[in-house]
């Protein structure tokens, strides 16, 4: 039940409930604030940042930043929209995003926050890193180059699928993701088609195989309306939209 | 190998069922092997039940871990700013050379790897490095050719000059800290006689503040965790002492363990926690043993284990715990990760440790110089501590004071202290610049030299590097920005990307070839990981490149390109790969600059 206590965000009033991040509240309200990293379903993480909102004068992480009464969030200025294009920069030049060449495109999180935060460009100078493919699972394909350690595949698949898949390793601009098998393949791992991994990657890094391009440009996601309308990937996932042939229990 | 399995496989029987030793593990099979065979890694995993993959995340997270053999011979030279000044990059060179390997490859006998780590402590007698783990002090050519004989005659580090391995204190300035003696147990007597409630009011009356440089209220912190609803609770102390410059920590534990023990136990019977931890970090690991030694001595005289001092139901064990070359494990949060044998990332906060720490229990987490602070009050009282230092400073600070002066070592001064005054106790001349609080601190120009250390003005966990009117300040950007990028953890997009573009842009200015837009660039930058970064290591791991920028814009402006518009990269140097396959070296094959 709601309580009586509010907060604003660009002047309108939001409720809350105690325990609450300005997320939460946020999301209940209707409110969009960008995000890559978070995920309703799933603890907040806080690591993509692109959720930066000024609190009470303060920059803070929407996600992971407890809703307190009377507040004051700017969620849309300049300055606030400003930073969230750098980060969303950032992200595209440490893969390699390359969108025309993308499945995702249209489809994609990174891509539409990134329209949303109105970025023209990737503007900082690319890593240009080399990334492996891996296409050894029958039904599942993962993109390394299009990863952006958000670690939603971390958690679905270690809070609701129980078989710690994915993990992060390395430290500093070598963090990566890694897949929990014998050799490192996602073939011999348990993940599987239906698992909720699969279905939270909000970029173009594990995608379902046998499945390419059926919804044409144009009829995508997020080609006709921004992501503050459509919402997230996650939450528009249908494993029917991507491959008939499974059966989905 | 037989020996080495029984051992390992003594130390993974003896685990409480727990994988929170896994650092300390792999820190041991480190040691034993020269790296982390994979058959050990499933050894544990099957042991720990922790899936190998977990288990090579940590192991890929810190720096002194490796998964390939390093060899006979580990050898890491101290690559701080400070050991820079001193001039290691001539000795890394010399004695690369002579053993003729690469820098960081191993070489193919399997005999010696070289290496560089983030400041290891050393830096009031640089330059430094560690052999094995243990520490070599002032470094210099003929050390360095010694090094070179011993390395390929084979002789155990054990059987090395022992003068090689001497590390000094270098007390310069003792005040009532370092210099007013208390016994053995005094401490935590006084806490019987006097009872939690009144000792801890005595600790709020001295205005004893966090000397890791947060400066949060001592016994504020105690109160909260002992008032925090909880079967159990901990004491940790944090000596990951890694601020670039900083050394007191090692000063504190070789020469005053003791008090730092009794300060835990102390804190341990305010608090009502039976178990604290001191965690090391891997550089200092030449003083576990003596560590060690220090708390066996402690139980024998019952100033640890059950019944404490004969008080009933006062019971308090201490455990060391390494670290493994993780700068942002001084960070507590990730400390506290660490000490559960896992990645040092930062957690989210809230909640704070005193309300959810180590095993998401109650956690009283303070600096070594804290815990030392607080013996000494039980003992001395609130006015010994109050009567000196500033309004919201109150006591003393041990700073290490290293860089260009001719006594560096360690300075115990009373809140309050000019930066000039330091200078000028140091013996510093010419000086051009100080840096205050090490990589993540604050440059101070010389029309600045009259703030004082204290938390009203210059807050700083105590390092002091000193630079004169001949260096140039960007070499100790270039070194900071190239630091915070390899410590970087990599959780937050800001601190992993924008540091790296960071350092790429004060290479791009060393170079020569960078433009007012890149300085612009590198402010924007600094902007989004001050602003958006997860951690204290994010937000301020710009600071030496914003701060330098605003106050010595010069170092800057001298290196840039002169054209308005420059390349981001050397045209000419980018044809030598083609002129080497054509075997070109005529004016045809080159793009000269105008």
């Amino acid at each position: 039940m709601l309580s009586d206590k509010t907060f604003t965000i660009d002047n309108k009033n939001i409720p809350f409930r105690d325990g609450d991040t300005i997320m939460d509240a946020a999301l209940r309200a209707g409110e969009y604030i960008p995000h890559l990293c978070h995920n309703p379903e799933f603890k907040p993480n806080g690591s993509c940042r692109v959720c930066v909102v000024e609190a009470n004068g303060q920059r803070v992480s929407a996600c992971n930043q407890p809703a307190l009464e009377n507040m004051v969030v700017d969620n849309s200025s300049d300055a606030i929209m400003d930073l969230r294009r750098s980060l969303l920069q950032m992200l595209f030049v440490e893969g390699n995003h390359v969108c025309p060449a993308c499945e995702k495109s249209g489809a994609c999180q990174l891509q539409a926050v990134a329209y949303y935060t109105r970025m023209l460009s990737p503007h900082f100078t690319h890593f240009f890193p080399r990334r492996d493919m891996d296409a050894t699972h029958p039904d599942i394909a993962i993109d390394f180059n299009r990863c952006i350690l958000c670690k939603l595949c971390v958690r679905a698949s270690r809070d609701v699928d129980r078989k710690h898949v994915f993990l992060i390793s390395g430290r500093g601009i070598n963090s990566r993701l890694v897949i929990n098998s014998p050799s490192g393949k996602l073939g011999d791992s348990e993940v599987s088609i239906t698992d909720k991994a699969v279905a939270v990657c909000p970029v173009g890094a594990i995608l379902p195989k046998h499945k390419g391009y059926e919804k044409p440009i144009g009829e995508r996601l997020y080609d006709n309306k921004p992501i503050s309308i459509m919402g997230d990937v996650a939450a528009n996932f249908s494993l029917n939209s991507f491959s008939k042939d499974v059966d989905v229990k | 190998m037989k020996h080495f399995k029984s051992k390992i496989e003594t130390l993974v029987s003896e685990a409480e069922n727990t994988p929170d030793l896994l650092l300390q593990y792999l820190c041991t099979v480190q040691s034993l092997y020269s790296y982390i065979p994979e058959r050990i890694v499933h050894l544990l995993a099957d042991r720990l039940d922790i899936p190998p993959v977990k288990i090579f995340g940590v192991v890929d997270f810190y720096a002194f871990l490796h998964r390939e053999a390093r060899g006979d011979f580990d050898i890491l030279f101290s690559d701080s700013i400070t050991d820079r000044m001193l001039g290691n990059q001539e000795l890394i060179d010399s004695l690369c050379m002579k053993l003729g390997v690469d820098l960081g490859k191993p070489r193919n006998d399997e005999r010696v790897t070289v290496d560089v780590a983030s400041c290891t402590g050393i830096c009031d007698q640089g330059p430094a490095l560690l052999v094995n783990g243990r520490v070599i002090s002032k470094l210099d050519e003929e050390r360095i050719v010694a090094i070179h004989d011993l390395v390929e005659s084979c002789t155990p580090v054990t059987d090395w000059p022992e003068s090689f391995f001497i590390v000094e204190d270098n007390i310069q300035r003792p005040d009532i800290l370092l210099s007013d003696q208390i016994a053995n147990g005094s401490a935590i007597k006084a806490l019987i006689s006097n009872g939690s409630s009144r000792f801890l009011e005595t600790l709020s009356q001295s205005g004893l503040r966090g000397r890791g440089g947060a400066g949060f209220n001592t016994a504020t912190k105690w109160r909260l965790c002992r008032n925090a609803q909880s079967d159990e609770r901990y004491v940790v102390c944090n000596a990951d002492e890694g601020e670039p410059g900083t050394f007191k920590d090692r000063v504190l534990l070789n020469s005053y363990a003791d008090i730092v023990f009794e300060g835990m136990t102390l804190c341990g019977g305010a608090i009502g926690a039976e178990k604290g931890y001191l965690y090391l970090r891997g550089e200092y690991r030449y003083l576990l043993q003596d560590l060690e030694r220090t708390l066996q001595k402690r139980r024998e005289a019952n100033l640890l284990g059950r019944n404490i001092l004969g008080q009933e139901d006062f019971n308090f064990e201490i455990d060391i715990h390494l670290g493994a070359g993780a700068y942002i494990c001084g960070e507590e949060s990730a400390l506290l990760e660490s000490l559960s044998g896992k990645r040092g990332i930062p957690r989210d906060r809230p909640p704070f440790p005193v309300t959810s720490g180590f095993r998401q229990k109650p956690t009283v987490i303070n600096n070594v110089e804290t815990f030392l602070a607080a013996a000494k009050i039980s003992v001395f009282g609130a006015e010994w501590f109050n009567s000196v230092g500033t309004e919201n400073s109150s006591g003393t600070k041990l700073l290490s004071v290293s860089g260009d002066c001719s006594r560096p070592g360690i300075y115990e001064y009373p809140f309050g202290v000019s930066i000039k005054q330091i200078l000028g106790d140091c013996g510093a001349t010419d000086t051009q610049a100080v840096q205050v609080a090490g990589a993540a601190g604050t440059t101070i120009p010389p029309e600045e030299f009259d703030r004082k250390i204290s938390f009203e003005d210059i807050s700083t966990a105590g390092s002091i590097m000193i630079f004169n009117q001949q260096r140039d300040l960007l070499d100790m950007v270039q070194n900071f920005a190239h630091f915070f990028c390899h410590e970087s953890c990599g959780f937050c997009t800001p601190c992993r990307i924008g540091g790296t573009l960071m350092k790429n842009l004060v290479e791009k200015v060393v170079a020569g070839h960078a433009t007012r837009y890149d300085l612009d660039e590198m402010q924007n930058i600094g902007m989004v990981m001050k602003n958006t970064a997860h951690c204290g290591l994010g937000t301020t791991a710009a600071n030496p490149v914003l701060n330098t920028l605003e106050k010595f814009p010069d170092i800057y402006s001298r290196r840039l390109a002169n054209s308005g518009y420059e390349p981001s990269f050397d045209l000419d140097a980018s044809l030598e790969i083609s002129r080497q396959v054509t075997g070109r070296d005529d004016d045809g094959a080159h793009i000269w600059d105008e």
